[in-house]
């Protein structure tokens, strides 16, 4: 397949997370390997199987105005606090048409798990309780999936189309994929790609207990999610998001951005097999992988580092280390990887915009985090780990991969180079 | 009944909280579109909360005849006498 000629480069960095209120501190704990898991103290906890998560560090409400964020599901907030995170440290001002910018060339591409799962929730108790004249005006256009994505449109008068992508926990890497497509293809010179979730609440929790998906040790909330450790159980629910400015090189270039890092492909598959277990040779991980490294122009050997998707569920996280090792054969072990699940637990529809923040920061400073809570690695995972301290990558060129999977069997593969 | 200017104050409040709009902006000659920004669905939640605090029915027909500030107190105090 012909290689797209135009170059895609990350210029703005925005992010709100279990482990940190915004990009700086989100780096710095998973540097020092911070769990951001803890117990819930939710009233509503006690009835549940599982009583443990990683709620965002800093509450939106925090950071925003109460009545904007009356008007915005708790993922459109996230969005709305990474969108303006991202576009400031890209060194835009004010809206596109302030900033210089042509609006016709600005997107947005902010991908959700689930969507606005609890103002549904919400708005169900008001028709329940109170009748259906209390149901909220708002209530669609909070809980409607394309929310954060519309909302950071509006904020940013991005016009060149906002688009969701929805693929479960692979939502978040497909929305870069969707945006470096974007771009490639002349359809934008700028797009903001990322993607929020904020589900922790009961129904939810409730569904992935049931579907055996989570860890229940809720006595050691920051030891729970361990990828790749013998003794793993399950995911932990996380809430956040992360958002970055991505830009034609050209365009970046000309305006003398500061770059992070390239985009330099991305690669995509189905594994068409069950729609919640993986497919147990890593097929479609597999072919995801070798499309991305086609796609951005890369050999297994250009490959420096991998950002897993490993969100500590026994199959998951043995069925990646079998895709990797077909890939990268004998060479695998010499490839560090780290699994940022183990400090943030699982965004869903933010997991795989986080984790290529982490991708991206990662080439850009040459370090890689390390992975928490891998105490006795699986027998049957054969990968170098990075674990306790982050590991120095190489100076000069390199090439790192992000994996993200979602239930239903989407694999997306993203290849960031160095810039 | 509330007079004129207890619903008028009990109306600001509604709206501050809903809009953020300083209470004290809230005056019967303010039109709720041109002066006080209010876009459809936050008059919805101003319409149901008013019905609420005030024990009133604004019916959904009604809502487009109520303007100004003093529109919905002069239905609000018809509707409550």
């Amino acid at each position: 397949m012909a290689r797209s000629q135009a170059r895609v480069v990350v210029t703005g960095l925005g992010a709100t997370t279990p482990v940190g209120g915004d990009v700086a501190s989100t780096w710095e704990s998973l540097l020092a390997g911070r769990s951001g898991v803890r117990k819930l103290t939710q009233e509503w906890v006690a009835d549940l199987p599982v009583q443990i998560g990683a709620p965002a560090a800093v509450d939106p409400s925090e950071v925003l105005p109460r009545v904007e964020a009356r008007r915005l599901d708790r993922s459109a907030q996230f969005a709305i606090i990474c969108a303006r995170e991202a576009w400031a440290d890209a060194g835009f001002t004010g809206k596109a048409s302030e900033a210089g910018l042509d609006p016709d060339r600005v997107g947005v591409v902010c991908a959700s798990g689930i969507g606005g799962l609890t103002t549904l929730l919400s708005n169900y108790d008001q028709l329940r309780d109170a009748g259906p004249r209390r149901v909220s005006p708002l209530a669609i256009p909070m809980l409607m999936p394309n929310s954060p994505s519309a909302n950071v449109s509006i904020e940013l008068q991005a016009r060149a189309g906002a688009h969701t992508p929805v693929s479960a926990c692979s939502s978040g890497a497909e929305a870069i994929a969707y945006a470096l497509d974007m771009i490639r293809l002349g359809r934008a010179d700028v797009v903001v790609a990322g993607g929020a979730e904020a589900v922790i609440s009961p129904l939810p929790i409730a569904a992935f207990a049931n579907m055996m998906a989570l860890s229940k040790r809720n006595d050691e909330p920051t030891a729970v999610s361990r990828p790749f450790d013998k003794n793993r159980d399950g995911f932990v629910l996380g809430e956040g998001g992360a958002l970055m400015v991505l830009e034609s090189a050209e365009h970046a270039e000309a305006r003398g951005a500061t770059i992070y890092a390239e985009v330099a492909g991305a690669g995509m598959s189905a594994d068409a097999h069950h729609i919640a277990q993986p497919e147990p040779s890593g097929r479609g991980v597999i072919t995801a992988i070798r499309k991305a490294l086609t796609d951005a122009g890369l050999t297994p050997e250009d490959i420096a580092h991998v950002n897993c998707h490993a969100t500590s569920t026994p199959a998951g996280d043995v069925a990646e280390s079998v895709a990797l090792n077909t890939v990268f054969g004998d060479r695998v072990t010499s490839i560090p990887v780290t699994a940022p699940k183990s400090m943030i637990g699982h965004l869903l529809g933010g997991a795989g915009a986080v984790e290529s923040l982490a991708t991206v920061l990662t080439l850009h400073h040459g370090l890689v985090p390390p992975t928490a809570n891998v105490d006795d690695v699986d027998d049957d995972v054969n990968l170098d780990i990075v674990r306790t301290t982050p590991r120095k990558l190489d100076d000069g060129p390199l090439a790192a991969l992000n994996d993200s999977f979602g239930f239903g069997g989407h694999n997306v593969v993203l290849a960031f180079r160095r810039a | 009944m509330a007079s004129t200017e207890e619903i008028r104050e009990g109306l600001a409040e509604i709206v501050n909280e809903i809009t953020g709009v300083p209470a004290e902006d809230v005056q019967l000659d303010k039109s709720f579109t041109d002066d006080l920004d209010i876009d459809s669905l936050s008059m919805v939640e101003v319409v149901v909360a008013a019905e609420e605090k005030f024990g009133v029915k604004i019916p959904d027909e009604e809502v487009k005849n109520l303007a100004t500030v003093g529109d919905a107190v002069t239905f609000i105090e018809k509707a409550g006498s």
